[in-house]
């Protein structure tokens, strides 16, 4: 069987169902809906054309020289995720579900969020379709994501900060899960990454794996071959598995998710999952986890909010156990490098969260050379986070703070 | 082979089930906290594990296993808690797990720890039949009673599923939502419970938003066993062991 073809509920030993019996009966809705309409050209001609017309697919390639100076010479191709309409790759995954969510008749859709990218998107499918719209964001998301806080606000959702817990995405992924289980027969949870109960590792990947897809194409055409190795940032795990995806049966191309190191992953202030976590069960799957000795969830740490996350999708879990993906730790400080240079040398300013995976992108193009082909998903832009950034190199002014 | 659980029920006919947190305030407390409860009428207790992420709980439960972990609950209490209330009073202990402490001691090493520290078994918020191939094989080999949730939303093929792979009793969540107190039972707990019985039921504790005496009575015109956790959680966190057995107290002239 193709690596492609697999579709849960389990990915080898990971993935499943380890939630509450309550949430079952809406798991099974939602997996029937999405059976029927992953086969219904009129569902796949609708979201096509949502796509096309107000995403603003297919995403382009650009291929960044001045970058790649800086990355041993090897060529680096962005796949611009961050060009989609409200930002990110997120809005791919957020337009699929909430039509699965109208064909369901629920009214209401609820979302977590850790950066804001997909409560941003969640917010702008909600107004697009006339749902109503809750946000759960951890306390310390909404306070160094504020911009993306009043842009979901202004799009007419009700963003709740969670003050339970790390106060982060694990956190608002608990508390959407108890909004859940107390109101399913009104609301879809829009889950936001390949994480959570089966279908959502599945559905989500299928939303998200266009963007392989078209790169897949774009780079044949531009190069007239496979990229050498294809990078990702990795959180939850979503725009990682969307550019893997289409690649993941062409053997010559590497597979490179980047997790962050945070402070480093020599001390307790990261969230590299799959560098440092071992098998658990958090948030209704079995995957690799962030925990302690006695199955207590560690708190995360990362400058990306949407990185900052102890666990990761089951079948990240699953490709790097069969060693077909390999995962990588990245420092904040890479990060924020990488990201500077992006900026400096091509014009291009990156989500925090995507400069984890052009950081990467540097270290492959000097592993594997000049002859190398490197695609790198950029799957968000960095407007929501100029306040970090300002911060953290020191470039406001006095009195503009 | 026998459960602990469904002795109780067979010998007192209808009964009291009363949840408290392992480790709050103390390891130490919470023990002498049970106990008390035992002594104020309650027929079988379920004590808690504390988790990080515990996304069947409301927040008193939440506030209340927030506190056990930062002062230094480990899962190890839990056992030693068993341990030490099973010596002091003579009724079946239950602990209220999530998942995946189990899985990270070893779900056959937990059982055997735990059948020899006289507990009764386990109550799996988010552990469905489904999933439970493991911890239904080590429930089997150490006698030790295994209680599964159904749900209102449940169809009637995933009721006779909990009910087939539930011993003790089966745990009927009377409302679609998390712990914690409310104003009136839903009237889905009755309908549940019913619906329990129509494919073959025959020992189902009836939880979730139960505060009072007077829902107790309530459930146990239909149930076999009411489930109190957030109105003890409270008790003892506003006044102590003295107002939790004053409240325990009401709760159990429900009966
Ligand atoms: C731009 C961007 N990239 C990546 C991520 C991480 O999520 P995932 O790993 O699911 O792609 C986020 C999440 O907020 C994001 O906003």
């Amino acid at each position: 069987m193709a690596l492609r073809d697999e579709l849960g509920p389990y990915f080898g030993e990971y993935g499943g169902r380890f939630v509450p019996e309550s949430l079952i009966a809406a798991l099974d809705e939602l997996s029937a809906a999405y059976e029927l309409a992953k086969h219904d050209p009129s569902f796949q001609r609708e979201l096509a054309d949502l796509h096309r017309t107000y995403t603003g697919r297919p995403s382009i390639i650009t291929e960044v020289p001045r970058f790649a100076e800086h990355g041993g010479g090897a060529r680096i191709f962005l796949k611009r995720e961050d060009l989609n309409h409200t930002g990110s790759h997120k809005i791919n995954n957020v337009l699929g579900q909430a039509l699965l969510a109208k064909r369901l008749g629920k009214t209401r859709i609820i979302a977590e969020t850790g950066a804001g990218q997909h409560g941003v998107a969640s917010a702008t499918a909600a107004a697009l379709f006339g749902l109503e719209c809750v946000v759960y964001m951890g306390e310390v998301d909404t306070e160094r994501q504020a911009l993306n806080v009043a842009r979901m606000r202004l799009l007419g959702a009700t963003v709740v900060p969670v003050t339970t817990g790390s106060r982060t995405l694990k956190d608002a992924i608990n508390e959407a899960l108890r909004d859940w289980v107390a109101n399913v027969e009104t609301t879809h949870y829009l889950l936001g990454t390949v994480a959570g109960p089966h279908p959502f590792p599945v559905m989500v990947r299928d939303f998200h794996k266009i963007i392989g897809e078209e790169a897949r194409e774009q780079m044949l055409e531009i190069t007239g071959q496979l990229p050498t190795a294809v990078a990702a940032c990795v959180g939850g795990g979503s725009n990682a598995i969307g550019i893997f995806h289409a690649f993941l049966d062409d053997p010559t191309v590497g597979l490179y998710g980047f997790e962050a190191a945070g402070r480093g992953v020599d001390t307790p202030e990261h969230a590299a999952t799959l560098t440092m976590g071992r098998p658990g069960v958090l948030h209704g799957a079995r995957s690799y986890m962030l925990q302690d000795a006695d199955g207590q969830t560690i708190e995360s740490h990362s400058i990306s909010a949407g990185l900052d996350y102890p666990g990761v999708g089951p079948e990240h879990s699953w490709l790097n156990d069969i060693g077909r993906a390999h995962y990588r730790p990245i420092t904040d400080a890479e990060a924020m490098d990488a990201l500077r240079l992006l900026a400096r040398t091509e014009g291009i300013i990156p989500a925090i969260e995507t400069a984890h995976g052009l950081a990467g992108a540097l270290q492959l193009g000097k592993e594997l050379g000049p002859e190398a082909i490197i695609l790198v998903n950029n799957s968000g832009r960095g407007d929501k986070d100029m306040e970090t950034a300002a911060k953290y190199f020191g470039i406001l002014d006095g009195g503009a703070a | 082979m026998s459960s602990q659980v469904e002795a109780a029920i067979s010998a007192k006919g209808k009964v009291l089930i009363g949840y408290l947190p392992v480790g709050f305030p103390t390891l130490q407390e919470s023990i002498e906290a049970a106990v008390a409860l035992v002594e104020s009428g309650i027929d079988i207790l379920e004590l808690g594990v504390p988790y990080s992420d515990p996304v069947m709980d409301g927040l008193v439960i939440q506030e209340a296993t927030q506190v056990a972990l930062s002062n230094g609950f480990k899962l190890a209490h839990a056992i030693e808690a068993v341990k030490q209330v099973t010596a002091r009073v003579d009724i079946p202990v239950l602990l209220m797990t999530y998942f995946n402490p189990v899985i990270q001691y070893g779900v056959d090493k937990f059982a055997t720890d735990l059948a020899a520290a006289g507990g009764a078994g386990l109550i799996t918020p988010d552990l469905i039949p489904d999933e439970a191939g493991e911890w239904l094989s080590a429930a089997e080999k150490h006698d030790l009673d295994r209680v599964f949730l159904a749900a209102p939303s449940s169809t009637d093929e995933r009721l006779a599923q909990a009910v087939k792979y539930s011993r003790g009793f089966v745990y009927a969540v009377s409302t679609m939502g998390i712990t914690g107190a409310r104003q009136d039972v839903d009237v889905a707990a009755k309908t549940l419970v019913a619906r329990l019985r129509a494919v073959g039921a025959t020992h189902v504790g009836v939880g979730v938003g139960i505060s009072t005496g007077t829902q107790v009575s309530e459930v146990l015109t239909y149930g076999d066993g009411a489930i109190v956790g957030s109105a003890l959680v409270k008790a003892l966190n506003d006044g102590g062991v003295s107002e939790l057995r004053t409240v325990a107290s009401e709760l159990a002239e429900g009966k």
